[in-house]
């Protein structure tokens, strides 16, 4: 079943990559990404990376999805150099249990105007294999409480919830404190 | 002797009780609430001179900001709390600004960076440094830029208003509501005012 479903992960991969490179021989190459309030997501391919952009109403059902994996949600930027440090804990925590039902989610909250200059070409040069999106939205007093009424609003943080149980940690990681805190989500 | 050992028993169930209850955050904050009164402190600005919360005997309150030359979300709000400080000097509630990350983890906000960070901006207010880290955990300030108003009352100031500057990083000029200005305007009319406390996101102090 899992294998199954990866499959047909790896095909909608590669029907979206040639999609995404057929449009990009098209289109102008740079994309409008100052909107300050976005209504739905944004798909922004280029490089061959794909960027999913979100406000918060469009993140949201990534932070509460209701089946049997455990999502570690980790919000970082390639400026704060705390997240930077600790995101090998995360990738490294990824590769380690995504075969037990654990999936690593990125959301990165660097600047629109840096997505190309910054954040796509960390992405490729880390060669990072956790999920990345982006959250843009300004709002965040409206926004911060939502994802946890004690977040001060530093970064990094890091959620780890899955059907019954969340976590929210305004801290930064090691491997092994990771791993500690995913293992009581796993028992 | 008989006492002992149940004293040693309800000991161990509590550690054990303790050590297997997971709690729903892993957050510390022992800082300042609202309405809390500030103890006073003395910290050194970047021309040398030490500058203390006591100091300020003639002002009617302090725009108390955490902010450091290195975070981008700080450096995209100077120029707005450069505005504060020149809008609100004159009404008796300026600037009072504070670095206090680490200089060792953050070389870039040194005493010599500030200084210099100070005069490219021509900050008009003091640049304090936590350089002992001491200060800026009593008011539980956890990241940059974050904000305390304080207004003066018969037994000290008062913590007032905590939190952002406004409610867009980005843009000064998509504004919509200006927290601070909203605070500070309302402390000096003595009104009430709304929201006390707001989020935003910032660097996290570098301990």
């Amino acid at each position: 079943m899992l294998i199954f479903t990866l499959m047909k992960l790896k095909l909608l991969f590669v029907a979206i990559l040639l999609i995404a490179s057929c449009k990009n021989s098209k289109e102008e190459p740079s994309t409008v990404l100052t909107t300050q309030n976005l209504d739905k997501e944004q798909v922004v391919k280029e490089n061959g990376i794909e960027l999913e952009i979100y406000d918060f109403d469009g993140l949201k059902p990534l932070l509460n999805k209701k089946d049997d994996k455990v999502y570690v949600v980790n919000f970082w930027a390639t400026w704060c150099a705390p997240c930077v440090k600790e995101l090998p804990a995360f990738e490294e925590l990824y590769s380690n249990y995504k075969t037990n039902k654990v999936e690593v989610l990125l959301v990165s909250l660097d600047f629109p105007h840096q997505f190309e200059s910054k954040l796509k070409p960390f992405i490729k040069k880390r060669e990072l294999k956790s999920k990345v999106v982006v959250l843009d939205d300004v709002d965040s007093n409206s926004w911060i409480p939502q994802i946890s009424k004690d977040w001060s609003g530093s970064i990094p943080a890091t959620i780890i919830y899955n059907n019954e149980n969340r976590i929210f940690y305004e801290q930064s990681f090691t491997y092994n404190e990771l791993e500690k805190e995913l293992k009581n989500f796993l028992n | 002797m008989n006492k002992t050992v149940k004293l040693i028993a309800v000991a161990l169930v509590i550690i054990v009780v303790a050590a297997f209850t997971v709690p729903t955050t892993n957050v510390e904050n022992d800082g300042y609430k609202i309405g809390d009164i500030v103890e006073d402190f003395t910290l050194t600005n970047i021309d040398g001179k030490k500058v203390s919360l006591s100091d300020y005997k003639d002002e009617l309150g302090i725009i108390v900001t955490f902010t450091c030359n290195t975070c981008p979300y700080a450096v995209m709000y100077e120029d707005r709390i450069i505005a504060l400080d020149k809008k609100y000097t004159p009404k008796k509630y300026p600037v009072l600004a504070i670095m206090p990350n680490n200089v060792a983890v953050k070389p870039g906000d040194n005493l010599e960076a500030m200084k210099q960070r100070a005069e490219e901006k021509g900050f008009t207010f003091p640049y304090l440094i936590d350089a002992k880290q001491d200060v800026y955990p009593k008011f539980g300030a956890t990241k940059t830029p974050h904000v305390y108003v304080l207004d003066k009352s018969e037994s000290g100031f008062i913590v007032s208003y905590i939190g952002a500057i406004d409610d867009n990083y980005k843009d000064a000029s998509s504004v919509t509501q200006k927290y601070v200005e909203n605070a500070v305007d309302a402390l000096i009319e003595g009104e009430e005012f709304s929201p006390k406390e707001t989020k935003a996101i910032g660097c996290s102090i570098k301990k």
